[in-house]
């Protein structure tokens, strides 16, 4: 399965290089079944392709072949396959949940029907999934959630009066007081207001509008939806939209889905991937010879690099995008972890206000927040906002119009966001449990940002930034020559061959950095730091040992 | 201005520069209709007189929002995954508690906090494959065929998007209905594939007719790649139940036609015409022999949303997929996976509606009166819609079989079409914005839904409480009455 998908994936990559040397590479034929499966007169690369995916060809060829026979409608084949669907859907890529991932659950249910591994369990590194890792939810978050799921728990003298409060507020918001019906499109109101007045709060005051607020279905829709909006033009005229490299690979799927074009900005490594205003313009320069550059996307808290961006660099961004002309996207949905001594997280809305009327009343702005990250952790209920800044107003209504076709983000989420800007507040009987869960969930990510970077810089052969913030670690590795020759022969990149040993040796699933981005030459793995304190440090153990073994082997 | 860098360019999004597609994309569900009724609201709010004192939404099927009380053991488990203290609790019955368990112990960490895998959480695909087996007579249903959604919407965009290609005349089209439910148009619009109409016969009450199909896909052949059939059953929203021949009929035409199927089955569970039943196109088309259900290519749509239950704001659903070619559901998968996950809320939901208080749980009893008592009453209240509506000079209804909404037909004078024609409005839309202003009730028009040339419509939900929904008849009546006399 995953040498299949790997080998896929080469294929689709070399298409257009000449898919018949790889055909011949692999010793593949075009056979009959091949045939028979491709009666439309596709290129022998594409009908390959098709025989090297299916479980067994020949078998379908065959079933194919007898359906022909008596069947009308079997002539012709399947009418969606991956020659005929479409093209831009095939040229996403999503690494975090990716072939490594796929192995890792395949592992674990090996694992279940008592296959022998050299491990006992799989530690699943690759995704910020904080619950999934152990972390607890926040009582009074899951007190109010159950209150607004059964409200008949409101008679009920267990829970404390703050959380049922919040929930009759919540309910009073909902149509017929149940978070079963749908919301307003753009999300509850009294959450949008909520939502603004926390902005607020953050920004030192500056005026947020709940008319600007929109709650999404997770920040991955409000950013999706954002650069749908962007996309316009053919050909050099494309619309293109500037990305960190590495980046969150969320936004390299969605500019490839929506055919818009992908202009790569590095971080600089070697000053804790900083971002550098003479890299944006040569990007963008770069760019400007083959599309039409429109928006600059930054990720703060850095995701999978773990900077925090410093007060002068947000200003900096901000000039370059309005003497560029261009639209800012900020993901800000790492805004509560930020760990490093020194380090303050400073939101794009407050920085560009700051700036004075010159910048505050012309840069278009959309930030992003979610309820998925920080202290929460609460992915499953998909919550999050985002907030436009300078947005035509008729353009806004093309947004509000856009979203309701989805009706409503999931309720629950709303109002689990809700919850996140608006929480127990001093006198209120909830607050002191509040804050101790808060604050130990904070300070034992501070303790493991640390400690990853430390045990890991101890390793000859690996080389680590310090996490500032965000949830990840992503070290350059070194790896042999002989390993990187033996990926390329396999058709795999270099880091995923690495992170498959690594899994198959040992049970941790991190991502290849190659699904991040990354300069040529140069190799990582993303690995969160969420698991329990005890468990990171065995798994980093195992790392260690992992990449001792690993270079020896391939020296 | 004079001393900015930037200003003089102006926006960088405006609607010259934004997405084309975006632009065409129209939604009546919510369009201004409805923008105008949350105005009036607040206007009402501010104290404003109106010859009404409360706007009524008959806009959407939003049945708790129209009153319509949880199911308390859908609630109960949900309350009990949100906050798993409450296992403890000694109030809550033991079926409640078990399902909440085994809930609990497929999500990472136990908790409804982690992501769940992008298909969706394991168990619940294995109860949504046994719930179609059951339903379906026992044809099998395979979890690995099933994929979690946020609503149906989210599964239906999904597959469209992964059927448009080519360009000119070899861009995808895609069949739906007219009259259709207005989310199709839109996503064909926003992914810039090409809308193929065939017209459902208001004469046979609204039933499809397989010359009508062949009729608009070979117009359609001159200027576009048909691809796909959509179907929605029972109908959204024009309440027809298809018949059990109708579907095959459906059936054999895709594969003639090498069309791929999207079965939009999200009111499955709402029929009330006597003489009608829910037949679901995977079952028909397994009954129809291997020449058929190994070769045509079905997507299927179920939510929780709709039905007895009609939780809305879950945003729960699935899609099964039938002969999906391997490599696309590969593709399909990974497409699913930048989204990371539907939400586990809703995918909760989802799992108690097809997996119910069987009849020795505790709280079997309970669960069947009440669903028994919603559907009984929607039942009722298709045919009191149809009855009065139908008593009114001017406006003709078909029996609503099913789903949850009436689309009568209604005469407009001609002084008022010219009117609304005037002002650069539908007619209908002209007829539906008075009504508001006047009456507080707010209805779609059927332009925003598709109709034929020279008919006007307009799409209410029968969801109101009985006695609402009386008062809301009555008031439609007096107002076509006075409407019609007004432009005569």
């Amino acid at each position: 399965m995953l040498s299949f998908r790997s080998v896929l994936t080469g294929t689709l990559r070399k298409e257009h290089r000449g898919g018949g040397a790889l055909i011949a590479a692999l010793g593949l034929r075009k056979s009959a079944a091949g045939v028979m499966l491709n009666p439309s007169g596709l290129s022998p690369v594409s009908s390959s392709r098709r025989t090297l995916c299916g479980l067994s060809a020949a078998r379908r060829g065959l079933i194919q072949r007898k359906m022909t026979e008596n069947g009308v409608a079997s002539r012709r084949g399947k009418v969606l396959t991956v020659d005929t669907m479409n093209p831009n859907v095939k040229k996403v890529e999503y690494a975090v949940r990716g072939p490594i991932v796929q192995r890792a659950v395949q592992i674990e249910k090996e694992l279940k029907e008592g296959v022998k591994k050299p491990f006992t369990e799989v530690i699943k590194a690759n995704i910020g999934d904080a619950h999934a890792m152990g972390q607890r939810p926040i009582t009074f978050f899951r007190q109010v959630l159950a209150l607004c799921s059964y409200p008949e728990l409101l008679d009920d003298p267990s829970f404390p009066e703050d959380a049922k409060n919040r929930a009759r507020r919540i309910l009073q918001s909902c149509g017929g007081g149940s978070i079963g019906a749908y919301s307003a499109s753009q999300g509850i109101e009294c959450v949008r207001q909520d939502v603004a007045r926390y902005i607020q709060r953050r920004d030192g005051g500056i005026p947020s509008d709940p008319d600007n607020i929109y709650l999404t279905t997770g920040a991955s829709d409000g950013i999706v939806t954002m650069l749908k909006l962007l996309v316009c033009g053919e050909g050099e005229s494309r619309t293109g939209v500037m990305i960190s490299i590495p980046q969150y690979p969320l936004y390299s799927a969605a500019l490839a889905e929506l055919g818009a074009v992908q202009i790569n900005y590095y971080l600089n490594e070697e000053q804790c991937w900083s971002l550098d205003i003479s890299e944006l313009k040569r990007s963008l320069a770069a760019a400007r010879r083959h599309c039409n550059p429109r928006a600059l996307c930054i990720i703060n808290p850095g995701n999978p690099t773990g900077q925090v961006q410093s007060r002068q660099c947000i200003e900096d961004v901000i000039r370059f995008a309005a003497e560029e002309n261009l639209f800012l996207m900020a993901d800000e949905v790492y805004q509560d972890n930020v760990y490093a001594y020194g380090c303050k997280f400073h939101s794009f809305k407050k920085v560009l206000f700051e700036m004075g009327p010159e910048y505050s009343e012309q840069v278009e702005l959309a930030s992003f927040h979610s309820t998925s990250k920080c202290y929460m952790g609460e992915c499953g209920f998909r919550g999050g906002y985002m907030e436009v800044i300078n947005m035509h107003p008729e353009v806004k209504a093309q947004l509000t119009k856009l979203v309701s076709v989805r009706l409503c983000p999931p309720v629950p989420g709303q109002a689990l966001m809700d919850l996140v800007v608006n929480p127990p507040q001093p006198g209120e009987p909830s607050y002191t449990t509040f804050l101790k869960e808060r604050n130990a969930t904070l300070s034992a990510l501070a303790e493991k940002a640390k400690l990853t970077e430390q045990i890991l810089n101890t390793v000859p052969g690996i080389t680590c930034n310090p996490v500032q913030g965000a949830m990840y670690s992503f070290p350059q590795i070194t790896i042999p020559e002989r390993a990187v020759k033996e990926a390329k022969e396999k058709g795999q990149a270099p880091d995923m061959l690495y992170c498959m040993q690594l899994l198959e040796e040992t049970g941790i699933c991190v991502v290849p950095g190659s699904g991040f981005g990354q300069r040529d030459g140069t190799y990582h793995f993303r690995m969160t730091i969420l698991p329990s304190t005890d468990k990171l440090k065995v798994l980093l153990e195992k790392v260690k040992e992992f990449h001792q073994k690993f270079t020896l082997q391939y020296s």
